[in-house]
Formats: C-alpha cells, sequence, structure tokens
C-alpha cells in the first residue's frame, strides 16, 4: 500500500493540528508508524487517513486513490476501516458481544447469525473466551481494548487503524495488547499505528511517519528511520524515548 | 452508577424506620385536624362516587394522551434545539423559553379562548390535551437535550468511527444512553403533568377536580371532597415514581 498526502492542514479554531503535511511511503508499506511529541499532529493525521476527519485542505491518496473530501464520501470510506482508539471507546450499554455484532449488523448488513459467529470467533481469537456477555465496565483495560479491536477487525477492514492503543494500559495489559497487534501485523493486515512505543514500532513497522508542530518531519522505511533519523527533532526524539528502556 | 446511599440499611431496619414515620405523620395530621372545629360529613362524598371515578377516569385518560403528546413534542424541541439551521434552532428555543415562562393557566385560557376559538376548535378536551402536552413537552425538551449533550464526544467518534450515520447513531448509541439519563426528569415531569392536569377544570373540562367542585357546592361541604381527591392522584403518581425506579436500575450499567 502507498499513503501519500499533499499539504494536509486541519484546524480547530485557531489552531491547525495539521499544518501543510506532505508525505509518501514507499509503495509497499503495510504496518505504518506515526511517531513524534505528543500533540504534534499524530492523531489528527490517522483520523484524516482513515477519513474520521475531512481535512480543510489538502489531498490524501490511498494507492493512487484520493480520498473524497464530503461527509457521504469519507463516510463510505471509513466504513471500510477500522479504528481503535486510547479510551477505548466502547458502547458501555452493550456487551463485548453486541459492540461487535451491532455495527456488523446495521453497516455491513450482515445477519445476526452470521454477525454472532465472526464476533465470538474474534473473541475467542484474541483471548475473551468467557467475557462475551460482559459490559465494558465489568471488563479490565487490555480486555476493553481487545473488544475494541475485534470490533475494528470484525467487517474485515482494508486498514486498522490504531490510536495510541495502549497509552492508558498498564505494562502488562500493554503487553497483551501489542501482541494481538502484532499478530495481526505478522498476519498480513494494514496497519497505521500513532504510539509512543518505539521499540514495538521498530519490531513491527516497516514504514514510520515523524511528526512534530503539525508538520511531517521524516518519512522514512522503518529501518532507516531508526538506524539514522535524519532530522535533529527525530534523534532528540529517540534518544529521549530509549533513555530508560 | 454509585451505590445508592440507602444500600446500606437494611430492609427489615427501612419497614421499622417506615412505620415509625406513618405513626408520626398521622398523630400530626390528627392533632390538626381534630384542632379545627370543623364538622366532617362523609356522606355528600359517597353519594357522588360514581361521578368522583368519571372524574378521576377522564384525568387519567387525557393525562395518559397529553403525556404522548408531552414526549414526542419534548423529543422534537429537543431535535430542533440541535438543528443544524439557525431558524429551526431559534423557533424551538423561542418556543421552549415563552411555554415555560408563563403559566399554565394564562396558556389555557388563551389557548382555549383564543386560539381554539379563532380555529373554531370545540373540543374543550382536545384543546386541554394539546395545550397540556405542549406545556409539559416544553420541560421534557430540556431534560432531554441535558441527557443527549451529556453523551461524550468520544461516544460520537466511536459512532462515526464503526460506520454509523447520524439516524444510526441516535438510535443506536444517543438515544439508548441518553434515556437512562432522562428517565428521573422525565418520570418526575410525568407526574407533574398529571397533577397540572387539574387546571384543566378552567376550561370547563369536568376531570377529577371539577367534579369535586360540583360535588362540594352540590353537597354545602367545601372540604370533604379533597381529601379523595388527594388520595385519587397519590394511587397513581406514587406507583409511577416506583416504576420508574425500578426502570433506572434495569437500565444501570457504569459508564
Amino acid at each position: 500500500m502507498k499513503l501519500e498526502t499533499k499539504a494536509v492542514t486541519k484546524r480547530y479554531g485557531t489552531h491547525a493540528a495539521l499544518d501543510g503535511a506532505s508525505f509518501a511511503t514507499g509503495d509497499e508499506a503495510r504496518v505504518i508508524a506515526l511517531l513524534g511529541p505528543s500533540g504534534g499532529g499524530k492523531s489528527t493525521l490517522l483520523r484524516v487517513l482513515g477519513s474520521l476527519l475531512v481535512p480543510d485542505e489538502g489531498s490524501i491518496s490511498i494507492d493512487a486513490r484520493t480520498l473524497p473530501h464530503d461527509e457521504d464520501g469519507a463516510l463510505i470510506e471509513r466504513r471500510a476501516n477500522g479504528f481503535v482508539f486510547q479510551g477505548y471507546n466502547l458502547f458501555p450499554h452493550l456487551t463485548a458481544l453486541q459492540n461487535i455484532t451491532l455495527p456488523l449488523r446495521e453497516v455491513h448488513g450482515m445477519s445476526e447469525a452470521q454477525a454472532t459467529q465472526r464476533a465470538l470467533e474474534l473473541l475467542h481469537r484474541l483471548g475473551l473466551e468467557g467475557h462475551e456477555h460482559k459490559r465494558p465496565s465489568q471488563l479490565s483495560g487490555g480486555q476493553q481494548q481487545r473488544a475494541a479491536i475485534a470490533r475494528a477487525l470484525a467487517p474485515k477492514p482494508r486498514l486498522l487503524l490504531l490510536d495510541e492503543p495502549t497509552s492508558a494500559l498498564d505494562p502488562v495489559m500493554t503487553g497483551e495488547v501489542l501482541d494481538v497487534i502484532r499478530e495481526l501485523a505478522e498476519a498480513g493486515q494494514s496497519i497505521i499505528l500513532a504510539t509512543h512505543e518505539i521499540s514495538f514500532a521498530r519490531k513491527v513497522a516497516d514504514w514510520v511517519v515523524f511528526l512534530a508542530a503539525g508538520k511531517v518531519q521524516e518519512s522514512s522505511s522503518a529501518s532507516d528511520f531508526f538506524t539514522k533519523p535524519q532530522t535533529e527533532l527525530a534523534q532528540q526524539y529517540l534518544e529521549g524515548l530509549s533513555k530508560y528502556r | 452508577m454509585t451505590a445508592s446511599p440507602d444500600s446500606t440499611v437494611s430492609p427489615t431496619r427501612r419497614a421499622l424506620y417506615a412505620l415509625a414515620l406513618l405513626a408520626l405523620a398521622s398523630a400530626v395530621f390528627y392533632a390538626l385536624f381534630s384542632s379545627v372545629a370543623y364538622r366532617w360529613n362523609w356522606d355528600g362524598v359517597w353519594l357522588y362516587r360514581q361521578q368522583f371515578g368519571y372524574g378521576w377516569l377522564t384525568t387519567m385518560g387525557l393525562s395518559l394522551i397529553a403525556m404522548i403528546v408531552s414526549v414526542a413534542l419534548g423529543f422534537l424541541l429537543m431535535l430542533g434545539k440541535r438543528s443544524p439551521w439557525e431558524p429551526v434552532r431559534m423557533f424551538c428555543s423561542g418556543v421552549v423559553e415563552l411555554v415555560r415562562g408563563s403559566p399554565l393557566l394564562v396558556q389555557l385560557l388563551i389557548g382555549h379562548y383564543i386560539i381554539a376559538n379563532a380555529l373554531r376548535i370545540d373540543q374543550p378536551v382536545f384543546t386541554g390535551i394539546i395545550l397540556l402536552g405542549c406545556f409539559e413537552g416544553a420541560y421534557l425538551a430540556e431534560i432531554f437535550r441535558g441527557a443527549v449533550e451529556s453523551i461524550s464526544a468520544s461516544q460520537l467518534e466511536a459512532a462515526r468511527a464503526v460506520g454509523f450515520n447520524k439516524v444510526q447513531t441516535y438510535r443506536f448509541v444517543i438515544i439508548p444512553q441518553a434515556l437512562r439519563r432522562a428517565l428521573p426528569g422525565t418520570t418526575g415531569q410525568l407526574v407533574s403533568l398529571i397533577k397540572d392536569s387539574s387546571l384543566l377544570s378552567v376550561i370547563g373540562i369536568e376531570e377529577l377536580v371539577q367534579k369535586v367542585k360540583i360535588m362540594n357546592a352540590a353537597t354545602y361541604k367545601p372540604l370533604e371532597g379533597f381529601l379523595p381527591l388527594a388520595l385519587a392522584y397519590l394511587i397513581v403518581t406514587l406507583p409511577l415514581s416506583y416504576l420508574a425506579r425500578r426502570l433506572e436500575r434495569r437500565f444501570a450499567y457504569e459508564t
């Protein structure tokens, strides 16, 4: 998959979360890590790439196909993607199972039986056997995040977008969730991942986009980025993050 | 949901407290009533029991229809206040503020003697139901709006992320969660509606209060009718509140 953005800008009021972000990945990028300091625009870029947000200016293309700028087009586009957020964002009034089956039935037109079968298959694969009928509040953070990943994967998304999926988790739960993401990456799922877990990014990512202050500072293959970062900002960032781990 | 404070007290204890409070209240009321030199005579009330029953049925029937009107109208006004079009928002806000800001009595008189008259509607019961529904609907609109706006932005984003369109987001994410938050306020408002229906007597509807007034006038007894009147409202409003608490518990889940 080749991702390309040209001068993408997204403003919230007067603050530009993305300020003319441009980059292009290699033709065969499959697991793309968005790295950079907090407030640098990672989350916004992730949402724009997944059509969850429409940019104010600029264009985005995936494999030479330009993403639509209108809300209806963006809806169709993002129905083909799966999202996982930092705060899990499961629906609290539904069980883990219902969180997965509801979008399958209502958005993707599956029958109740098909949807349930698909949801159970994923919940079991992600180690949530026995938790199918629990509400999110009855699950641990790591279990909630795995249920959220199951919800995102259920419609077999073209692209799985994860926005700092482990930032709210303790180290043990972080490990559980990263294991799941690594398995998905190894199984061939296309992934865009915004994260601060650089040693994890080093293991799974094949392309890195480094953002700061709403601009793309660096876009290179993961091996190049981690061995010889080009910009001083990226060097400082990597040094700062690897100091204690 | 946080544990309710009464969960720490055992049921037996609560029953004992209830008995004690009931005994105390009875004693106070007995003392108050017996200190007034009034000769109670319940014959008139008994004589008019059938009329009283008709009045009660009328009150409950028109309250029920007005409830449906008020919930539907409250929902529409809430949607209107969240509309993307400014004139619609302004109109709905204006209606809510005007209706909530003026007394129901005035609305009933103007609605019946001027508006219904001008529109040649000669059905006080119909007019009364609509006016009562509008009045309570304006309050419900604000209760509903508060509940809908309390749904967090991350829930709305999750709804977009799974591919829900606007209608699906309301149906599957906003309304089920807002329902639970709106429930206590809504029940309170519906209990108010039943009591407020007593004002419909001013436009000549023979509901419960009007029947009691007729009965009091006919029997020359100014007070006797009002005690059963209070009971007649309580036997509906208390179970309604109880039912609402049960529902709240059934919808309870942690967020």
